[in-house]
């Protein structure tokens, strides 16, 4: 780890000068699950790392009428094992409930997952295919329009996430097949159904990070069961390949684990 | 049998220690006023080095020292070595490129040692590394066996214009092509055995530390044989006499033979301490591991069974090519020829055996034994073809089996080895019944309304274990014996000591051993204490690998017992004024025969050590043994595994629905400890066959370097295993022991890839078997029966 | 450099370190409780586990000055009074462990799992829970054993304390 200035500030509007005052060249650290390991291997080497885990307000989850308010530094087992959630969005608690290891999503938060947007990661599957929010210390940003590419997100300089809100859907569910060494999502699928809207995302599989599938979707909003997704396939263009999924298997597994999710979240 | 006896399952004494956070790895030794060390390694698969500018770094914060391969030479400081000559058909000997710790000149793959930076933290050493300028001349690189025996590719070592190390082969060919040509069945098959690395959990560490006052240099390693180390340290690198060099291996986190070669990095962390005057240590992270550790399989092979009209194996001929990356590692060289070949013939007759291995040189690791080295690369190729040979016949795969298995003993081979005892019908019974073989086509059916594919492979594998008779590999090109030795050192209040040579890493040997001396000499268990991974206090041992710890470590102690108790009589026929030849020893007395007058052995050992009963002219004070055991033979551990799988054709995922595993291990000294082993091994096997496999780009570079590429084996990816045991005692060795640490690896391969070839119903997968690879072999499965 | 206090195994530790410091390097360097390993750079291994503030965490992935005032535990601390916990005993008597050097960040796993599971644990659910600690030794099947026995053996402790 290559040396930074450290600074713990109590409140976002604190964290928010002090990421300005570093001009692009600051980073926050939530959870750290994926910061620290990859400023450990000095792929990351900012000059000022603003702790948030001090921030009073942060972390918390509220069921606000027909949406799920969760706390930007909840932690993932937190959200796994909420009361609210499970009742709320069973396949949203059943998703963090597989994110890492159970000592990692003692520790890594929704927040911080969401931020990075690693194309394999979890959550931001479960944003685009809940139709989420997420709310900033500046605004609030439709998930359609906050995943913006890998490792990338429409978050600007000095923004901060605080929340994100997701609006409670009939039937939701995710299946994930895990890439066999780091069991990371190689590739996951999470499919949301509320009123005649159907939203099925996709992670782990694409180069430019988590997307959704409008023939899918279309094709689930004529009837929502596995068996309308007979026939329909991905293409394997620009798919991620390496040695554990090509593209085609990639494409072959997005389709499997579709219909997985739909049956998951009809309850069969 | 006693409680804490020979068979009973005594629960570990060393485990206080490690589940209380107690235990002492070397990484947990800090010696006064040390330094740490740091490896530059090379970015590049293969390239000249042009220059190396330190001058920036050698003024960083903290840095006390930047040394390269110049240093060593300016030292003198010889190279690694390879300690087992091979030598080529036409006789002349293998060509071994030079291995400086250091590289000099070139680097011969992405990881090989630079320069190494000392300072006064690892941040600092780490941070003046960066700041290293080095000039490379990039060349192009042979990652893999074919590109490195193609025409005109680069060459690795000069002293190897065609990368080959050597062409060896061992066999009779011309009975081998009689054998062939009058053949009714020729089942043939393409193998590859992926390369894998051997993770201990534990990572390498080194703290050299040089005594000016005394000259002695003392090195904490994680070693599995501390003497080999200090011998190879001192005979051949030339660091400092072996009276002048202390090397202690302290408690090791599993090695899996990865911690049996001696490295670049302890070897110039001892040489260094000297250097700087300071000692130096350094820990490996787990990327370095997986850069620089020895890696172990990586064969490619073709191989030929030929059979009569009955299903009678005639043959069989093997031609393999083995990678040894991009230098001859410790004991490389005896892997792929003596390791692997005379295995051969594994549970079964076969009057004609031809095997031919090229060994090549390639822009990689080093790769050298790791669990079972040489025999799972042995025993996948003959119970594949087995397998694939009984299908071609249509007949039961068991039955073939058992058609072929060698049943008088002793059993010559036509590949060296001479099986002593074995009943491999009585394993491949027990493991059908506890395998609910019976039953297995219900349970196929089952699965097929679900969906998924089922299928059932066996592996009847054999090992020749207990290394080795020190003639016998003396013969066939060994540089060392490998005998094995102890001392027992009786206190005079009756406690003792045993030291050996063996080293336990995770064996249990400070329990196992124990467990011996308690049932020889009728003492408690916490009387005993074992000693090992000192070269101070154990005047020397060839150390643990080849399941050889039992085997040959306790027949050692085993022989200097039955002194001590010799001995015991002497003092005890002058202390109960008897005749030495009407003392007997049982339950831990002395007594004199047909009088109730007898002396504990605790009463005994003072007796030896006061020496008020007998004077100098009569015998010698005092009780303390040393025995130097060496085989007769190698033993030969045998068993049946049988694994079942469940593929989900849709995803390609292989789920293990059941795995039985019936050994013969012969005489069994604590089972609980030798069911572990035999879990363990079944877990890297497993691992090979399904998960591991370290693959190198074409460019060299290793493109799993970490656990977020390399699949380690986590516990869901297993199930629990059914162990049962058969047992013919050894009868080469006191005890009756043939060895159990390797057993597990070297059969599970072929149990999983057999069964998944079943459930496929064609041959066309290879290890690991991925999800994605199965997968397509199951699309191909749907093909061939659309097509049927 | 920056000043951090924590409860480590019950006792209060402040200090001035180097805030790039992971807990991993503050308990095995600074306080030379070197029970706690670093088997991997990447999070996965988890031979560095230990309890902050109750929950299993991997201590080579957080920084030491992150957590002031936290509680925490290691491996050195599980035992109270000189008696061993029921995981350490469990792990000792189904032979869970081999060489040793994952066992630490095992057992407290382990804990943490009875901890949020409670002391009924089917096989499947131990396998699942323990994706985050990697052993090469035991094939997880005395592990598996291990875990489920001592979950059983620290409810019936909690039992007989109450």
């Amino acid at each position: 780890m290559y040396a930074f200035n450290y600074q713990r500030p109590k409140t976002v509007r604190q964290a928010a000068g002090l990421l300005a005052k570093a001009g692009g060249d600051g980073k926050l650290l939530a959870g750290g699950q994926t910061l620290l390991p990859t400023m450990k291997q000095r792929l990351a080497s900012p000059a000022m790392l603003i702790d948030l885990n001090q921030v009073d307000g942060m972390s918390g989850i509220e069921l606000k009428g027909r949406n799920l308010h969760i706390g930007a530094m909840t932690k993932h087992a937190d959200v796994a094992n909420s009361h609210v959630v499970k009742t709320a969005i069973p396949g949203l608690a059943a998703l963090a409930e597989g994110i890492g290891d159970p000592a990692v999503r003692n520790r890594g938060t929704i927040g911080g997952s969401i931020a990075n947007n690693d194309p394999a990661a979890d959550y931001p599957a479960a944003c685009l295919g809940l139709g989420a929010t997420i709310v900033t210390n500046k605004r609030k940003i439709p998930a359609d329009e906050f995943f913006t590419g890998m490792f990338d997100t429409a978050l600007e300089e000095g923004e901060i996430v605080t929340k994100v809100i997701f609006p409670v859907p009939q039937k939701a569910a995710y299946e994930k097949f895990p890439n066999p060494a780091s069991r990371y999502a190689m590739v996951g699928v999470f499919v949301g159904k509320k009123g005649s809207d159907v939203r099925v995302a996709v992670t782990g599989a694409g180069a430019n990070g988590v997307f959704r599938l409008p023939e899918f979707e279309a094709a689930l909003k004529t009837r929502f069961n596995a068996k309308s997704l007979d026939g329909l396939s991905v293409p394997a263009d620009g798919l991620n390949g390496d040695i554990h999924a090509s593209p085609e298997y990639r494409a072959h597994l997005i389709g499997v684990m579709a219909k997985r999710a739909v049956s998951k979240a009809l309850g069969k | 049998m006693s409680a804490t006896g020979i068979g009973a399952p005594v629960r570990r004494t060393e485990d206080f220690r490690f589940i209380t956070g107690k235990g002492q790895y070397t990484d947990d030794i800090n010696r006064a006023g040390q330094a740490h060390a740091y490896f530059l390694r090379s970015p590049h698969a293969h390239a000249e080095i042009v220059k190396i500018d330190a001058s920036k770094a050698k003024a960083m914060d903290g840095v006390i020292a930047i040394l390269t391969g110049d240093d060593l030479a300016a030292d003198k400081i010889g190279g690694l070595i390879c300690g087992w000559m091979i030598h080529n058909k036409d006789g002349s000997p293998m060509r071994a490129g030079g291995h400086p710790a250091l590289a000099q000149g070139k680097v011969r793959y992405v990881g090989d040692h630079v320069a190494v930076i000392i300072a006064e933290t690892y941040q600092q050493a780490k941070d003046a590394a960066e700041a290293i300028d080095v000039t490379y001349k990039t060349l192009s690189a042979v990652a893999d066996i074919d590109s490195a025996l193609k025409k005109g590719a680069p060459v690795v070592h000069d002293v190897a214009p065609d990368n080959t190390v050597f062409n060896w082969h061992l066999g009779d060919k011309a009975a081998t092509d009689a054998a062939f040509a009058k053949a009714k069945q020729i089942t043939k098959l393409d193998l590859i055995n992926n390369r894998l690395v051997p993770n201990p959990m534990e990572p390498r560490a080194a703290v050299g530390d040089y005594d000016a006052g005394t000259g002695v240099f003392t090195l904490h390693t994680t070693s599995q044989n501390p003497h080999v180390a200090r011998l190879v340290l001192s005979a051949f690198i030339g660091i400092a006499p072996e009276h002048k060099l202390r090397v202690i291996a302290p408690d090791v986190g599993g090695g899996f033979g990865s911690k049996i070669f001696i490295y670049a990095e302890e070897t110039v962390c001892v040489w260094a301490s000297k250097k700087v005057g300071r000692p130096v240590k350094w820990t490996s992270d787990r990327t370095e591991a997986f850069l620089s550790d020895a890696h172990g399989r990586d064969h490619v092979t073709h191989a030929e069974m030929a059979l009569d009209d009955k299903g009678r194996i005639l043959g069989l001929r093997v031609n393999t090519k083995a990678n040894l990356g991009a230098y001859l590692s410790t004991f490389s060289s005896s892997v792929p020829t003596y390791l692997y070949a005379p295995l051969l013939s594994g549970q079964y007759n076969i009057p004609a055996i031809y095997c031919e291995v090229d060994a090549v040189y390639t822009n990689t690791a080093p790769v050298d034994a790791y669990r079972g080295a040489g025999r799972p690369e042995a025993t996948f190729v003959i119970e594949r073809l087995v397998e694939v040979a009984a299908r071609e016949r249509g007949e039961d795969p068991a039955l073939f089996r058992r058609k072929n298995f060698v049943t008088q003993f002793p059993h010559q081979t036509p590949v060296i080895m001479a099986y002593d005892v074995g009943n491999y019908s009585a394993s491949l019974d027990k493991a059908m019944d506890m395998a609910d073989v019976k039953n297995f086509g219900k349970r196929k059916k089952d699965s097929e309304r679900n969906g998924k594919l089922r299928g059932l492979g066996y592996s009847a594998y054999i090992e020749a274990c207990g290394i080795a008779p020190s003639q016998a590999v003396g013969s066939l090109g060994a540089g060392v014996g490998l005998w094995e030795s102890a001392e027992v050192r009786v206190n005079p209040v009756g406690t003792v000591e045993v030291l050996t040579g063996s080293h336990s890493h995770g064996q249990g040997h400070e329990t196992t051993f124990a467990q011996l001396v308690s049932d020889r000499l009728g003492i408690p268990l916490d009387q005993v204490a074992i000693v090992h991974g000192d070269t101070d206090k154990v005047q020397f041992g060839m150390g643990t690998y080849g399941s050889r710890s039992g085997a040959v470590g306790m027949s050692a102690i085993a022989q200097a017992l039955d002194k001590v108790i010799a001995k015991g009589k002497k003092v005890a026929a002058y202390a109960l004024e008897a005749a030495e030849g009407d003392i007997d020893f049982k339950d831990g007395r002395f007594s004199v025969k047909g009088t109730d007058k007898s002396l504990a052995f605790g009463e005994v050992a003072l007796q030896a050590y006061i020496a008020h009963k007998f004077s100098g002219q009569q015998l010698e004070p005092g009780l303390k043994e040393t025995a130097f055991y060496d085989p007769t033979n190698f033993t030969f551990p045998a068993g049946v595994h049988i694994c079942e799988v469940e593929i989900d054709p849709d995803t390609g995922v292989t789920r293990i629905d059941r795995w039985t595993a019936v050994d013969d291990f012969g005489v069994v000294i604590n089972p609980m400890i030798v069911e572990g082993q035999v879990h363990g091994g079944i877990a890297q096997g497993v691992g090979q066959a399904l998960l591991e496999g370290a693959h190198y780009n074409k460019d060299g570079q290793l493109v799993t370097a970490s656990y977020m590429d390399y699949t380690m084996p986590r516990a869901d990816d297993l199930p629990s295993f059914a162990v049962g045991m058969t047992s013919t005692p050894c009868p080469s060795n006191p005890l009756g022991i043939k060895g159990c640490g390797e057993a597990g690896a070297i059969a599970a391969p072929p149990a999983v890839i057999n069964a998944i070839t079943d459930a496929l119903g064609h041959e066309n997968i290879s290890m690991p078997a991925t999800p994605q690879r199965v997968w397509q072999a199951a699309q191909q499965s749907q093909r061939k029966l659309a097509a049927e | 450099m920056a000043s951090v206090t924590m409860t480590v195994n019950g006792k209060s530790v402040t200090a001035t370190i180097d805030p790039r410091m992971l807990l991993s390097s503050f308990l095995r360097e600074h306080l030379r409780l070197t029970g706690t390993h670093v088997g991997c750079d990447t999070s996965q291994c988890g031979a560095c586990v230990v309890h902050v503030d109750g929950r299993a965490i991997k201590s080579c992935t957080a920084l030491a000055i992150s957590l002031d005032g936290a509680q925490v535990t290691t491996i050195e601390g599980l035992a109270a009074d000189g008696h061993l916990h029921p995981m350490q005993e469990a792990f000792r008597e189904h032979h869970g462990l081999q060489c040793g050097f994952c066992t630490p960040g095992m057992i407290m796993s382990a804990v943490d799992i009875v901890n949020r599971k409670g002391a009924m644990l089917d096989e499947h659910t131990i396998r699942e829970e323990l994706e985050g600690n990697i052993c090469r030794c035991t094939g997880y099947h005395n592990i598996v054993k291990a875990v489920a026995a001592g979950a059983q053996a620290m409810a019936a402790t909690k039992v007989a304390a109450e």
